[in-house]
């Protein structure tokens, strides 16, 4: 269950993005226009971006409040990242991409499985196809056991008959793994697979 | 070539190499200090940086001899422990490193901020430190980037001439440098000689630059 809090303000260049969200759900979807701040959101919840005011946290857990001036590093805040690009080292290969946030022996194998990447192991990223990338960025992100996973538009960059292969493993991640999701993208179709409820960004 | 030409030239490379190697780790950091880091006076502490790149090599080497010869505190404190620089082949590669330092510092950086930062961003949110992130994701992406200033450092260090003359001086056996050596060979009449040590610090010039500039197009494409 995601019991995420979320009252915070961004803005950047002219643009401002309020957000005011809480209800414990299972996969939470977050749709809006490009440009409507969606990333930005997740990279606020991520710890890599700080917003301007307000209060982010899971359960009683604080992540950010300009008020009580917290903001935990990005290292603490146990929170799984996968950006669009899925952002894999250049400088590894796929098994120590897997590796790199490793806590808890035991977890590599199941991953692997669950994401069938066996065969992609030894692989130098830049041999990997868009999907096969957003698998290993996934469990990359799994393998720290995080709170939360947060997948930025995992399907845009892969075609539409890929699409129906990947969707699938972001569906076992939460019935197998229980991960709570936040799930972001600007095709509605994929929110109706997939979430429970759906914040809508810039007022569309 | 004659025997004394090739132990000039074995000397000033292995000078060469001893700074490249010692600046490594001052630059490494310097470059990422400015590339990624905000601090109170940087830019004061870039131009300081930067100042033997502009400053007469010999007036580096006036700043040497006085910071180490034995009328300062530094130079007393090294006598006391018995350690001699000023006109031994530390002075050599003392010059050497200072001289050197900005190009390092400057390639290093350029690496550095080609780095996508994003690389950097992922890493935290999968628990690493700054100190893992600097050794497991920007150093080794901003490899091509040190290489091609450890190159440009060592280049530059084997042809420093006026901070080395006014540091280690020219003393044959001891402290002669292929720049240095040209100069005093020249000074004292014997050309030919010196002409052997310019065919040498041609070909090592050329060696470095050609894969200095190799390594700059593979960051290029990469």
């Amino acid at each position: 269950m995601i019991d995420l809090s979320l009252d915070i303000t961004m803005r950047q260049g002219g643009f401002s993005l309020s957000v005011r969200d809480a209800a414990p759900v299972e996969v939470l979807g977050i749709f809006g226009p490009s440009g409507s701040g969606k990333t930005s959101l997740l990279e606020a919840i991520a710890g890599i971006r700080t917003p301007d005011e307000g209060e982010i946290r899971i359960g009683d857990r604080i992540l950010f409040s300009s008020a009580k001036r917290i903001d935990l590093p990005a290292r603490d805040r146990r929170i799984g990242y996968v950006p669009q690009d899925a952002l894999l080292f250049p400088n590894m290969n796929v098994a120590a991409n897997i590796n790199y946030g490793r806590h808890i022996q035991g977890d590599f194998e199941s991953l692997v499985k669950i994401l069938d990447l066996q065969a992609l192991l030894d692989r130098r990223v830049k041999m990997l196809s868009g999907g096969e990338k957003q698998r290993v960025a996934i469990a990359r992100a799994l393998m720290t056991r995080p709170s939360i996973l947060l997948l930025d538009e995992p399907l845009a960059g892969v075609d539409r008959e890929r699409r129906d292969v990947i969707l699938p493993y972001i569906l076992r991640i939460r019935k197998e793994l229980h991960v709570p999701l936040i799930y972001v993208t600007h095709d509605r179709e994929e929110l109706g697979a997939i979430a429970d409820r759906v914040l809508h960004l810039g007022g569309s | 070539m004659t025997a004394e030409t090739w132990e000039i030239a074995r000397f000033t490379v292995l000078m060469a190499l001893l700074a490249t190697t010692l600046v490594l780790p001052f630059a490494i950091a310097t470059g990422w200090l400015l590339a990624r880091r905000q601090f109170f006076g940087k830019a004061l502490f870039e131009t300081i940086v930067s100042l033997p790149l502009v400053l007469p090599p010999v007036a580096s080497g006036l700043l040497l001899l006085w910071l180490f010869g034995r009328r300062s505190p530094v130079g007393q404190a090294l006598d006391a422990a018995g350690i001699d620089i000023i006109f031994t082949w530390k002075a050599v590669v003392l010059s050497m490193m200072v001289i050197s330092f900005p190009l390092v510092a400057r390639s290093v950086r350029a690496g550095i901020e080609q780095v996508d930062r994003r690389y950097e961003q992922i890493a935290a949110t999968l628990g690493a430190g700054s100190f893992r992130i600097l050794r497991t994701i920007t150093l080794p992406l901003a490899s091509r980037g040190i290489a091609a200033g450890a190159i440009l450092g060592f280049s530059r260090a084997l042809g420093e001439f006026g901070a080395t003359i006014m540091v280690a001086g020219a003393i044959p056996g001891r402290t002669r440098t292929i720049a240095v050596g040209i100069y005093t060979l020249v000074e004292t009449g014997r050309e030919d000689a010196a002409w052997g040590l310019l065919v040498i610090a041609a070909l090592l010039a050329f060696g470095a630059i050609y894969v200095s500039n190799r390594l700059v197009e593979q960051r290029g494409e990469a």
